[in-house]
């Protein structure tokens, strides 16, 4: 595997006239690595990728591929290749056309580009298909095209905008797979923008998590759903139950905090609000749906919660319940398929329980989704 | 079979009235108002030009006379050719495809800025402008042209304020005001056509085309252009078949001494009265700019159904 290039963003801000899209991004990617932005829309995640690829200069800061800072270099004269959302395959020429479009650029002869094409086109399993035209080829093809046509400029970092968002649930799943294989293949830095976190938990090595122009989060996959550092990467990167209350007590890494409707709950701090959380701030834990198990917790009176079940649904590989705790605050809990018919009645009271290990807290923050 | 589910499809989703007005409309368009008038036009240009009397006589028999006459003139011994109306047509052909390739060349960077820059309010001004200009009279326009293009005209009181021309330049008798007067009469519906393919392109397309290092020229050849051919090939039909088939501008901006084949056709049926004469050279007009625009369209590959997308 060839060590890939490393990309630094450092201090970017980009603005478009009072408006702030990016606040202050420090990332650095590691040569060769999977990495990902993942945010909801208009986070300005797709805005740091075209001040990565060149199609727009950062109102400050500096982005370095190489080592090298790319202020001035426009788009056609970076190493970067930047895979679009729609792909923007070109329609009326054929795939092979297509895939070799960059050395057509350079001048390249008709034969070196087939050439050239033919062995794109058997890396990416669609040998012989060089003569279609776009139109011809299924969704997930036109995406492996996309893909190789891409590299064809064997590119120091490939940039990726959401392209998969446009493929079916199956072929979405398949291409992740392909799209990590692809990439462990030529040992490029690939940077991919994506709003669906399954995606960038899957395939990156490293995620940022974006909210609102800011960089809540960096950290691998593992770091980000396990040891949220905000109260936003907990509650968008995955499900999460939010508890809010005060803490009443600091041992080490965990906090008990008094829920105003739940009892005295005992979780594990966050590792980036450990030292900043003290007795009597206000807190907020999150316990995620599948953490949470029906029956009270053999400590009295402690990380116990009771909730009505309102419904449960069954997923297949697990039962999703929606209950009710007190207060009328929305618990929701999943319980993994083990052959049970059904894991609770509509209306019945509940005690759940969780282990402290497995939920987090850190200081309160507003929540829109909460 | 496929054309009749088509039939039975369009009477299903509109009703057997509403369907039945519809094509009857179309009927009417069709056959009253297209091909009846062109066949009484051909049957015409067959005919002698015979007074009313000998209408039905033995002498109203079918006759090439009247193409004769465009080839050879009034000579029946067909020594020697109409060599002054031949010259009008081809000088007409000609220069109608010079003000088409002129308007392309124009319309083309117009219509790619006002295509590319979508959504801003000034493009949408700058639309509204293009089109106020049209709702005058096209022979008032010319006329205004006229004024401008005349010995004591705009144009020259500024050429000659600036040094630039020594005396007025005649633009009429040079047939500059002429072109100019073709040329504007037709450039909205070059431009239109482009403006709505151009669009129409992703904006990715250009993009991707830059990020892998194509300069403007080739993104324009490889990309743009091919995805504008059809606006510009039914801009250039539509402006190539009013040019060749203009009548205003050349009476009204021509010089004295240039005439343009429409205007041998309307002496014929206005000035002449021969109805026959005139149906004959204005089929030939007709029939010379279709086959040229099926040639041109052939050459550069352009379908006739992605005209009317």
């Amino acid at each position: 595997m060839t060590s890939g290039v490393a990309v630094d963003l450092d201090d970017i801000w980009i603005r478009f006239g009072d408006f702030v899209a990016v606040r202050e991004a420090n990332v650095a990617i590691r040569g060769g690595d999977f990495f990902s932005f993942l945010g909801p829309s208009g986070c300005g995640k797709t805005t740091i990728l075209r001040a990565v690829s060149g199609f727009l200069e950062p109102s400050q800061g500096q982005v370095r591929i190489g080592g090298r800072n790319m202020a001035g270099i426009g788009p056609n004269k970076r190493p970067t290749a930047l895979i679009f959302q729609n792909l923007a395959l070109f329609p009326l020429m054929k795939i092979w056309e297509n895939i070799s479009f960059s050395m057509e650029v350079t001048g390249a002869s008709v034969a070196e580009r087939r050439k050239r094409a033919d062995e794109l086109l058997d890396m990416i399993a669609l040998s012989g298909q060089g003569d279609k035209l776009p139109s011809e080829l299924s969704g997930g093809q036109k995406q492996r095209v996309a893909i190789a046509r891409a590299l064809c400029a064997n590119p120091d970092v490939l940039l990726l905008d959401e392209p998969l968002s446009a493929l079916d649930l199956k072929l979405r799943q398949h291409m992740r797979t392909e799209l990590r294989e692809i990439q462990k293949r030529v040992g490029i830095t690939f940077i991919y923008i994506t709003h669906d976190q399954g995606e960038a938990l899957t395939m990156s090595d490293n995620v940022a998590v974006m909210k609102a122009g800011v960089i809540e989060q960096i950290d691998n996959g593992h770091d980000i759903y396990d040891h949220p550092a905000t109260p936003f990467v907990a509650s968008f990167v995955g499900e999460n139950n939010v508890f809010r209350g005060k803490v009443i007590q600091i041992n080490g890494n965990e906090a008990v905090i008094r829920s105003n409707r739940s009892g005295d709950l005992l979780s594990r701090i966050t590792p980036a609000a450990v030292g900043k959380l003290r007795v009597g701030d206000d807190a907020m834990m999150f316990i995620r749906p599948e953490v949470l198990q029906p029956g009270a917790a053999e400590e009295d009176g402690r990380n116990t919660i009771s909730a009505n079940v309102i419904h449960e649904e069954f997923e297949g590989n697990s039962f999703s319940v929606l209950l009710e705790g007190e207060g009328g605050k929305t618990i929701k809990m999943a319980v993994p398929n083990a052959g049970q018919d059904k894991i609770s009645n509509r209306g019945e009271m509940l005690s759940l329980h969780y282990a402290p290990a497995n939920a987090v807290v850190m200081p309160a923050a507003e929540l829109a989704s909460e | 079979m496929k054309r009749k589910m088509i039939f039975s499809d369009f009477f299903r989703n509109n009703g057997l009235v509403m369907g039945g007005m519809l094509m009857g409309l179309v009927g009417f368009w069709l056959i009253f108002l297209i091909i009846l008038p062109q066949l009484s036009m051909l049957d015409y240009s067959f005919r002698h030009n015979l007074p009313p009397a000998e209408l039905g006589g033995p002498k109203d028999v079918y006759t090439l006379s009247n193409y004769q006459h465009l080839l050879y003139g009034s000579d029946t011994t067909h020594q020697s050719y109409n060599t002054v109306d031949l010259k009008v047509f081809l000088r007409t052909i000609f220069a109608a495809m010079m003000v088409t390739v002129f308007n392309i060349i124009l319309c083309y960077p117009l219509a790619y800025f006002l295509g590319q820059s979508k959504g801003s309010g000034l493009v949408r001004l700058l639309v509204v402008l293009l089109i106020i200009p049209y709702w005058i009279n096209e022979i008032l326009r010319a006329f205004a042209l006229r004024i401008i293009f005349g010995e004591n005209g705009l144009l020259n009181e500024v050429l000659l304020f600036l040094h630039l021309a020594e005396a007025p330049i005649d633009f009429i008798r040079q047939d500059i005001a002429l072109y100019a007067g073709l040329g504007y009469a037709y450039i909205l519906l070059m431009l239109f056509p482009i403006y709505n393919v151009i669009e129409s392109l992703d904006r990715n397309q250009i993009e991707a085309a830059r990020d892998m290092g194509a300069s403007w020229i080739r993104i324009h050849r490889r990309i743009v252009i091919p995805h504008a051919k059809p606006g510009i090939a039914s801009g250039a039909t539509m402006v190539f078949m009013l040019s060749a088939g203009a009548l205003a501008a050349p009476q009204i901006l021509g010089g004295p001494s240039s005439l343009w084949f429409t205007q041998l056709v309307y002496q014929w049926f206005n000035d002449s009265l021969n109805w026959q004469q005139g149906a004959a050279y204005a089929i030939v007009l007709l029939v010379a700019t279709i086959t040229i625009v099926l040639t041109v369209m052939k050459l550069f590959r352009v379908n006739m159904g992605d005209i009317g997308k």
